[in-house]
């Protein structure tokens, strides 16, 4: 432990920490700008700055260890103008048309010209107009917005190793961008979109949509229905300013049904479903001595690594859709079907915690008879959030209400699928009961849990030992998948997840999406998932009667027909 | 092939990028990198190219456009600065009738501004591709470019 | 005479691409003694001549030596070659005239604290002393003064070049050394120091060409005798590079405590054409601008603490009564304007505001709160910048605001006249 003095307090801490965090641990604030807990300290806006007695020039709170005796002044006269000249400098090269930006008041930028007393700017303003980026479906890159705090490419290159973001040239031309200033589009990008979850200000942020579902809203030609993705429910919370973490279920329908939609459901439906189906497949593969280990499906950046840049793994990957893509095609074909309707006038929105969602979307491979799409069109959690807001729909005043049927039942099993190890372990427990017919003695896999970068798991299925894996962020995942190349892998399943926390942690989820919340969420999912009735996906009565009306049995050919895709090498 | 050569030359290992890349812009006549080679260094030393654009955009001796033959650099530093008094900037462009960080039209030269190369004692100093003039005067420069328009250094 | 000829004594004298001509000239016979020390006895004399850093920041090299000597693993040896502060030459006159004097005190610094690899980091401009260092380190090779058991001892060094390509931050460390790994030279964030982690993470020991060369010196006359030469805040000699509007340029190697006005005027041999010195730029770009009533100040670190600033490496460039102030800020600014490598925000977006500013001054337009605005920003980025770029890049303008405010003032009474000049 040290002794120091912060602002004439007394604090002690341990010596192995920073100024800024002695200083949080005391509850004395002091800005920041690019420092995201998660990431490399890169010191590089130095609103941070501090005085120490003794210390030449000013220090950022961020970099500097905590020193026995040091004597730290937060707030000087001398600081604050040294950050507000800092501010009106990055503001001086920024787009700063606020009040016409999506990241208007959630904008960290400007929350600090805000908590600085910004109220001129001293310097001329010298911003090069240039090319925004909008080619994708996923992102929109606006570098006219950028200030290079550089916490897209620690994310892009360390947490995903996909090193797609560069700073370009140097000095005051440098820039963020792909090689040769390509689009992202051109780029092996996966639309993880990790680099918009983090980015302080408006200039990496997903497609919005929320134009064209409203107009589908108030378009009598169409039935517009929409899914929530499992991870939404316990994000959603934070999007509208509520308690991180929160659990919004009925409130969560009710607002959304508020929002004009025909239908309300629930994506963890097709998420038991998945597991029907990749379950099933995991099984045969194992008896009939497929290609093992299997992979995951479900995650869309994923399947983007995968077909970018390791085409040889394509054959270990479950040829299962998405949950969110069986969610598509059920309603055009089987709800359709059902309702005697035409498939085209259905329109099918998805509520994701994810950007690459969007792009999954849009695959040609994901087509109701190649021609109309599984799902029209997705909304991250962020964009929900702005629909909400922009109904003026306030949580605390509204009732809560069940998801509509056939696709609002589901289970525990289903909930799982939000946080990283979730797949795994629903798949587990029913994969596991159906090969060995009997129940699991304890159905909860906890060392499939949590933020441990590669987890594992060991299971008796008939008479094999099962070694299972499971890796989030897309750096874990290229550990996994070259053993898996090079034929080391020891695994028979493996899920992968690109984003850090997995769906939970995804690139569409609120601002602010740092480890310690992710925890939060995931303790929520498991909260979920205890309070079902059901807790295993072949125990859910929905599923049991849709394969009895309509797809028979897992991988019949029917399920096999709509439920399951191909994969592809791609090149830039 | 040229390429080839200079990676083989070195070991695999991207600590060697900066010297491949300086490598390769003087052994190319018009002192680029292109973008295949850029694809080609990427995929020998198992880096991305993000990062090789990220270094070649970063010195300025670099670059991924077709430069002259020959690079002048002229210095613009305080010390040539104070020696200069015939103007040695505006007796090259007039003499090659192009301005800084272009390149005449036949590709030969190039005009660029360098930071100080250190001939502080000789000044005014330029710089073509690795040869230093020093000590100059309006006649000296005159004359060391019509060396070079008339093909005494090809 | 205030010459003291050490680390230029073989200038000249010798063919630089002759390790023989070295050799016979009493070369790698310090290091050949060295190798019968023990690393503290080694490090031990070095900390008795006090010898500080030669690249400009001034830092005890022996403290430096000693923590580097006591990390263990694999290590390196860094000698910063990438000189490029606007006004010094004296590492090119090193490498080119006196190239295994260099090569020496590497092998001095490797052997007493057991690292087994070295790089030269020259800046891409100097093709010259490219080819020089490169042609000596092959020599050094065949003569077993490189490689594996050099000269039969137990001590294998191995030293490569890395070349530089146009980048005058690669002159900081942590850029250096980024640099060497084959990436754009952005500084890192310290702790962890060089020493700690450094080229590859590894521990690395970085010093200037300069400081280098002085440790055969010293090791040749022990410490003692070292500490004698310079003066009481600092030792040894000092190699000066004078430029500017003085009738003799050139490279002088002087001991430490002489004043700036004997450089100028002994050596330099006065102003050209029998002009008035106007303003004294001191260690380049990055350094400060005086007045000539200012010149009788020594030439040591501490004393240059009234300007904020330190001698950096060693230029004088002297200025004549001709020159206008606000051209010559101008010249400064558009280098560090070119020069920030962009990583640190106040340096990135700041040096462009005050090339802004400045060029207001010059184009005869700049208002009071024109003055107000440059004071301001050139002292934020002063004090809050990453590293020693932005650190150092306003003492010129830090140090006219308080040398030359008359002119400053008058430049700004005179605009509002002049406006619309």
């Amino acid at each position: 432990m040290v002794n120091l003095k912060i602002n004439n307090i007394n604090v002690t801490v341990t010596d192995d920490i920073t100024i800024l965090e002695a200083a949080q641990q005391y509850n004395i604030n002091i800005p920041t700008l690019c420092y995201y807990p998660d990431l490399h300290i890169n010191s590089d806006c130095r609103i941070c700055v501090v005085e120490i007695e003794g210390y030449k020039g000013l220090k950022t709170a961020c970099s500097t260890p905590v020193r026995e005796g040091m004597n730290i002044l937060t707030n000087t006269p001398k600081i604050l103008n040294s950050r507000k000249t800092i501010t009106e400098l990055i503001l001086s090269n920024h787009d700063a048309s606020c009040t016409s930006c999506i990241r208007n008041m959630s904008c960290e930028l400007q929350s600090l010209a805000k908590n600085l007393g910004i109220n001129i700017n001293r310097f001329e303003n010298v911003l090069e107009k240039k090319e925004i980026d909008d080619h994708n479906p996923s992102l929109v890159r606006n570098a006219n917005r950028c200030i290079k705090c550089g916490r897209c490419i620690d994310v892009c290159k360390d947490v995903q190793a996909m090193h797609v973001l560069e700073s370009m040239g140097r000095g005051h031309e440098m820039e963020i961008k792909p090689a040769f200033g390509r689009y992202l589009s051109d780029e092996f990008c996966t639309f993880c979109g990790q680099c918009a979850n983090v980015c302080p200000v408006g200039a990496i942020i997903e497609k919005d949509n929320t134009d064209i579902v409203w107009e589908k809203l108030y378009d009598s030609n169409y039935h517009v229905m929409v899914q929530v993705a499992p991870a939404v429910r316990v994000s959603i919370g934070e999007e509208i300013g509520l308690e991180t973490g929160l659990i919004s279920n009925g409130k969560l329908v009710s607002a959304i049904k508020r929002l004009g939609f025909n239908n309300v459901y629930d994506t963890d439906f097709s998420a038991d479903l998945t597991i029907m189906e990749e379950g099933t497949e995991l099984i045969n593969r194992i008896k009939t001595g497929g290609v093992l280990p299997l992979l995951t499906s479900c995650c869309p950046g994923w399947i983007n690594l995968a077909e970018q840049e390791y085409p040889e793994i394509l054959p270990h990957i479950s040829s299962c859709k998405s949950p969110q893509q069986m969610f598509g095609t059920l309603a055009k074909t089987y709800f359709a079907e059902k309702e005697n309707m035409d498939p085209k006038k259905i329109y099918v929105v998805s509520i994701m915690p994810c950007t690459a969602k969007k792009y999954e979307a849009t695959r040609r491979e994901l087509r109701i008879d190649n021609k109309t799409p599984d799902v029209d069109i997705v909304l991250t959690t962020r964009e929900l959030g702005k629909m909400f807001r922009q109904m003026g729909i306030d949580f605390n005043q509204i009732d809560e209400v069940e998801f509509d049927n056939p696709f609002g039942i589901s289970t525990g099993a289903a909930a799982l699928f939000g946080a990283t190890g979730g797949v795994t372990e629903a798949a587990l427990r029913t994969v596991y009961e159906i090969l060995n017919e009997k129940p699991l003695e304890d159905i909860n896999f906890t060392s499939v849990r949590g933020m441990k970068g590669i987890k594992e798991t060991e299971i008796k299925l008939g008479d094999l030992n099962v070694k299972v894996a499971v890796s989030h962020s897309l750096s874990n995942a290229r550990i996994l998948i070259e053993e898996v190349i090079a034929g080391t892998s020891p695994y028979s399943f493996i899920e992968i997840m690109a984003c850090p926390g997995g769906c939970i942690g995804g690139g569409g989820q609120p601002y602010g999406t740092t480890n310690e919340v992710r925890l939060e969420r995931i303790a929520s999912t498991y909260l979920v998932d205890g309070n079902m009735v059901y807790r295993k996906s072949h125990e859910n009565p929905s599923i049991k009667k849709l394969y009895k009306d309509y797809l028979i049995e897992p991988n019949s050919s029917m399920a096999h027909h709509l439920l399951h895709t191909k994969y592809s090498p791609k090149n830039i | 092939m040229f390429l080839q050569k200079i990676l083989e030359s070195y070991p695999i290992s991207e600590d060697y990028l900066l010297e491949i890349l300086l490598d390769i812009d003087k052994q190319k006549e018009n002192h680029y990198i292109s973008k295949e080679e850029i694809t080609l260094i990427s995929n020998h030393l198992g880096i991305k190219e993000s990062h090789v654009c990220s270094v070649v955009s970063f010195y300025t001796l670099l670059s991924t456009n077709p430069r002259g033959k020959y690079i002048i650099q002229i210095c613009k530093d305080v010390p040539c600065y104070l020696n200069d008094d015939f103007n040695v900037l505006k007796t090259v462009e007039n003499e090659l009738n192009i301005r800084v960080n272009d390149t005449t039209r036949n590709q030969k030269f190039t005009l660029e501004y360098t930071a100080c190369i250190g001939c502080c004692d000789e000044a005014p100093a330029i710089r073509i591709n690795n040869i230093t003039y020093t000590n100059l005067t309006k006649d000296k420069v005159v004359n060391i470019i019509s060396d070079y328009k008339e093909g005494k250094h090809d | 005479m205030i010459e003291q000829i050490e680390l230029t004594k073989r200038f000249n004298k010798i063919d630089p691409q002759s390790i023989n001509d070295f050799l016979e000239f009493d070369g790698y016979k310090v290091f050949k003694k060295v190798l019968t020390m023990n690393s503290n006895e080694i490090i031990n004399e070095i900390a008795l001549s006090k010898i500080t850093g030669r690249g400009g920041a001034g830092f005890p090299v022996s403290i430096k030596m000693s923590s580097f000597a006591n990390e263990t693993g694999v290590k390196y040896i860094v000698c910063n070659a990438d000189e490029g502060e606007p006004g010094n030459f004296k590492d090119r006159y090193l490498m080119e005239k006196d190239p295994h004097q260099v090569i020496e005190g590497i092998l001095i610094s490797a052997y007493s604290t057991g690292a087994s690899k070295g790089f030269i980091y020259i800046r891409g401009e100097y093709s010259k002393s490219i080819d020089i260092i490169r042609h000596s380190i092959k020599e050094a090779y065949k003569n077993n003064y490189l490689g594996d058991n050099i000269l039969g001892s137990n001590f294998s060094f191995e030293l490569e070049i890395r070349r530089g390509a146009g980048a005058y931050i690669c002159g900081e460390e942590f850029a250096l050394i980024e640099s060497i790994e084959g990436k754009p030279g952005r500084t890192r964030v310290k702790p962890p120091f060089p020493t700690q982690q450094g080229v590859f993470n590894k521990p690395t020991l970085i010093n200037n060409v300069e400081t280098f060369c002085n440790l055969p010196f010293i090791l040749r006359i022990g410490g003692n005798e070292y500490s004698k030469i310079g003066s009481e805040y600092a030792t040894g000699t000092k190699l000066i590079s004078l430029t500017g509007n003085v009738n003799n340029k050139g490279l002088y190697e002087v001991p430490y405590g002489r004043t700036i006005r004997e450089v100028i005027e002994i050596l330099g041999g006065g102003v050209k054409d029998n002009k008035e010195i106007g303003m004294v730029q001191l260690g380049g770009a990055c350094g400060a601008i005086i007045p000539e009533s200012l010149l009788d100040m020594d030439i040591d670190n501490e004393k240059f603490a009234i300007f904020d600033s330190k001698m950096g490496a060693g230029a004088i460039i002297v200025m004549d009564e001709s020159f206008d102030l606000f051209d010559i800020l101008l010249k400064n600014m558009e280098f560090f304007q070119h020069e920030t490598c962009g990583k640190c925000m106040p340096c990135r977006e700041g040096h462009i505001q005050v090339l802004n500013l400045i060029k207001k001054f010059v184009r005869y337009s700049a208002t009071k709160d024109d003055y107000l605005s440059l004071e301001s920003l050139a002292n934020v980025i002063h004090e809050t910048t990453l590293c020693g770029l932005g650190q150092t890049s306003m003492t010129s303008i830090l140090s006219t605001i308080k040398f030359f405010q008359e002119e400053y003032q008058q430049r700004i009474r005179e605009s509002l006249f002049k406006e619309g000049y």
